[in-house]
């Protein structure tokens, strides 16, 4: 048989290393010691040494991984559907069949990583040779692909049939045994390369990647062969900079994951269920409308999570109108303004940010402003100067500024405000949905109006496409 | 956790998907050019545009959920205003927004629906104005295809990360459009970048069979998600609500649910007949969608492919 481009092969090894764990997996599996136990089988009258059977390799894989029977069934399948262990009996489907059939290990001259990939004067030999040894042994795809190997390669067709009753001559020799043996790895090697219609092919990968392992034969003109000493110098500087940083301990690191994941451990629907139910097991969507982004009487824990960092109550629009209203009563809702223009500015169209900036210059910044936001002089400096070539970030020193302000200052007195102590005290607190006593009297699912056809929406999310359906 | 919700309709390969901040519509797309926006929870399907290009590998709701952005193949990402108006055809409205050189692999849109972030097999990563088709920064730094990219939840809003060919994952300044951080310990193309609720790491999924976690402040990778009998690739990756949760689809067709505090693997979820491609939580946590490769032989002539709803 032709043998593969060896170099390709090894290209295409490095851009799938599931193919050389599992070659590793077969390998520890064949162990004399430690691997999976061999017996010889018996077909009709000829004996086949060295065979498995599904259960000992479930057993096997179950031993030395600590899985789930259902997930050793599942790898050997992948096993088997990879071509790296064959059937003998009924090799038509690559399957782990848990009964008595025997199983051999692949040859590793059929591994996907040897030879590969398949080579189509291969496969014409192939197919010759079945349909030599049984007339009508081809079957339909088998056929299909036949006669368009005929045609592809007619020139040549004298060389595919003799090669092939060489090749049935050359197995005549051998005893029947052998002779069964490798007609099964042939056959596994071409059901993997060449799978019938309707079977999923394990060799489909999705479009080509450019990746920059070493060692590849055809250099192709690109960005990424030379580097540059540009690429070099960026390189150092990145280095240079992760030098100079500062660094927090792994541990308090690991120690912020446990406070953060406890905290919003019951926050967390999939962790501890949501009241009054999870839309998605119950088919009732009434924890959405509780939850809406405008509902009028937020639920509690909704309000208990305004509480856990600043960015989570601006980031809610009930929370963040709550905080505006606390902040009209201190006289400083000019800051929450100012912070909602300034992130209108920086996700707002290219077009829009000259009119925008001079906007939030009147309103803001200019002195005498309507609703003039205190901001430290070096900032309001650095700020005017910016002003005077607009562009989208010239405002994120004075919004972090205020941002910083708000806080520090608002945003502790407000958690301790009268104002969210009533809004905690009035939160709703869903009941847990009764269980369902017939589940199959299925409630019908609602939808819902798609947000595309609400009209643009207000401040935070300027609408892009258009507003009228 | 069981399949909740079956979304039959795609003719091919899912490849990518997206939720709606409405928590219950989801975009997605697939290998032959569709584009489908559904309403997962009665799984009706609402809109479908048919790309002139195949392997849509990237696909985005708009956060006001009025249009969709996808892209592949065609090296582009075109945005579509959603609209219920019969008489109009969707691909009339259509926006080329982004041009790469090579395909692209993922896009998002930033806080509003007038920015867009684009990730493409060029090596590159950028950002565009939606309106203009204007680009207003990019990337450069990784030595081989963009894979991915996911925006940190952060309180000034400047940052993402992305995850290439080239085995790094990179943070990048969408300001100055520098790489403020890189990281390089998977040992293949790391196919799936999310961030930590908080902010400060994020987890990766890559064709080496593993998961890590990377802290930001901590300048490293402090967690592995391996098993040895796990020998696939990662495609996709998501952290559920509170972060204790990471579920990641692979390419041996199973999900895996991974503690992440303590390492270890909570369980493994059996549906899909072919590799998870991709995999995202709801909004607000309650489920995540998984998006596959494979395909149910319904008629002769028809195949069917899966979306799911996990809860």
């Amino acid at each position: 048989m032709a043998a593969g481009p060896a170099s390709h092969g090894g290209l295409r090894r490095a851009q799938r290393p599931h193919l050389s764990k599992m070659e590793r997996m077969v390998v520890s599996m064949q162990d004399p010691d430690q691997g999976v136990k061999m017996r010889s089988q018996r077909l009709l009258i000829t004996v086949i040494p060295h065979a498995v059977t599904g259960n000992d390799i479930m057993e096997w894989l179950i031993h030395k991984y600590c899985i789930t029977e259902e997930e050793a069934l599942h790898l050997g399948t992948l096993l088997v559907r990879h071509g790296y262990l064959y059937p003998l009996r009924d090799p038509c489907h690559l399957e782990l069949r848990l009964d008595e059939t025997p199983y051999r290990f692949q040859t590793p001259y059929f591994w996907m990583s040897t030879l590969w990939p398949a080579a189509e004067l291969d496969y014409a030999i192939y197919l010759a040779k079945k349909n030599i040894r049984k007339r009508g042994g081809l079957f339909d795809h088998e056929k299909e692909h036949y006669d368009q190997l005929h045609r592809k390669i007619s020139h040549t067709w004298d060389l595919v049939v003799m090669q092939a009753r060489e090749q049935l001559w050359a197995a005549k020799q051998r005893r029947k045994g052998d002779r069964l043996v490798i007609a099964c790895q042939e056959q596994t090697y071409w059901l993997v390369n060449r799978p019938p219609p309707g079977v999923p092919s394990v060799l489909e990968q999705g479009p080509e990647r450019n990746s920059c392992t070493a060692g590849r034969v055809q250099m192709p003109t690109g960005p990424f062969q030379t580097k540059t000493v540009d690429f070099y110098r960026r390189e150092v500087e990145c280095l240079r900079k992760a030098l100079g940083r500062a660094r927090v301990k792994s541990s308090v690191c690991l120690e912020a994951y446990l406070k953060f994941s406890s905290q919003r451990g019951p926050h967390d629907p999939i962790m501890s269920g949501c009241l009054p139910s999870n839309p998605w097991v119950t088919d009732n969507d009434t924890y959405w409308a509780m939850n809406a982004p405008s509902a009028a009487v937020p639920t509690r824990l909704r309000v208990e999570q305004w509480a856990f960092s600043f960015r989570e109550l601006l980031e809610d629009p009930v929370g963040r109108a709550h905080f505006m209203d606390f902040l009209s009563k201190e006289f400083s809702a000019e800051n929450l303004s100012f912070w909602e223009a300034c992130e209108e500015l920086r996700h707002g169209g290219q077009a829009q940010v000259p009119a925008l900036v001079d906007a939030v210059y009147q309103q803001f910044l200019a002195p005498g402003a309507a609703r003039w936001v205190n901001i430290d002089s070096r900032t309001m400096e650095r700020t005017l100067v910016g002003l005077g070539r607009p562009h989208r970030h010239v405002l994120d020193d004075a919004q972090l500024h205020i941002y910083m302000l708000m806080k520090k200052d608002s945003y502790p007195r407000f958690l301790k405000s009268d104002l969210y102590k009533d809004l905690l005290a009035e939160a709703v607190v869903p009941p847990k949905t009764k269980r369902r006593v017939f589940p199959f009297m299925r409630k019908p699912r609602h939808s819902s109006p798609s947000p595309a056809l609400l009209p643009a929406s207000a401040s935070r999310e300027p609408s892009g496409g258009d507003g009228e359906a | 956790m069981k399949t909740r919700r079956t979304l039959k309709g795609h003719g091919n390969k899912v490849l990518c998907m997206d939720w709606c901040k409405d928590k219950r519509r989801i975009v997605s797309s697939s290998q032959d050019g569709k584009v489908i926006v559904w309403d997962s929870f009665t799984t009706n399907k609402e809109h479908a545009v048919t790309m002139p290009c195949t392997w849509v590998m990237a696909c985005a709701y708009a956060p006001s959920g009025c249009a969709i952005a996808c892209g592949g193949l065609d090296n582009k990402c075109s945005v579509y205003p959603l609209t219920f108006d019969k008489n109009e055809n969707m691909a009339a409205k259509k926006k080329s927004v982004a041009m790469h050189t090579n395909y692209l692999s993922a896009c998002s849109f930033t806080n509003s629906d007038m920015q867009i972030l684009t990730a493409s097999g060029d090596g590159t990563c950028a950002l565009w104005d939606v309106e203009s088709g204007q680009l207003l920064q990019s990337f450069h730094g990784h030595g081989a295809d963009v894979l991915c990219l996911d925006l940190a939840p952060s309180e000034t809003g400047n940052t993402f990360v992305s995850g290439g060919c080239d085995k790094k994952a990179m943070v990048w300044d969408m300001r100055s459009g520098q790489c403020v951080q890189a990281f390089e310990t998977h040992e293949s193309d790391i196919n799936s970048v999310r961030y930590y609720p908080s902010g400060d790491a994020f987890a990766s999924g890559s064709d080496d069979a593993t998961c890590r976690l990377y802290d930001l402040r901590a300048d490293r990778e402090v967690a592995i998600y391996s098993k040895e009998s796990i020998i696939f690739g990662a495609s996709s990756v998501d952290f559920s609500l509170s972060g204790r949760l990471l579920f990641a689809g692979y390419n041996d067709y199973t999900i895996n649910v991974w503690d992440v505090l303590k390492g270890s693997r909570v369980s493994i979820l059996f549906g899909h007949e072919n590799r998870v491609s991709t995999l995202r939580v709801s909004p607000d946590g309650t489920a995540f969608c998984s998006g596959s490769w494979d395909h149910t032989l319904r008629t002769k002539n028809y195949l069917f492919v899966s979306l799911q709803v996990w809860a």
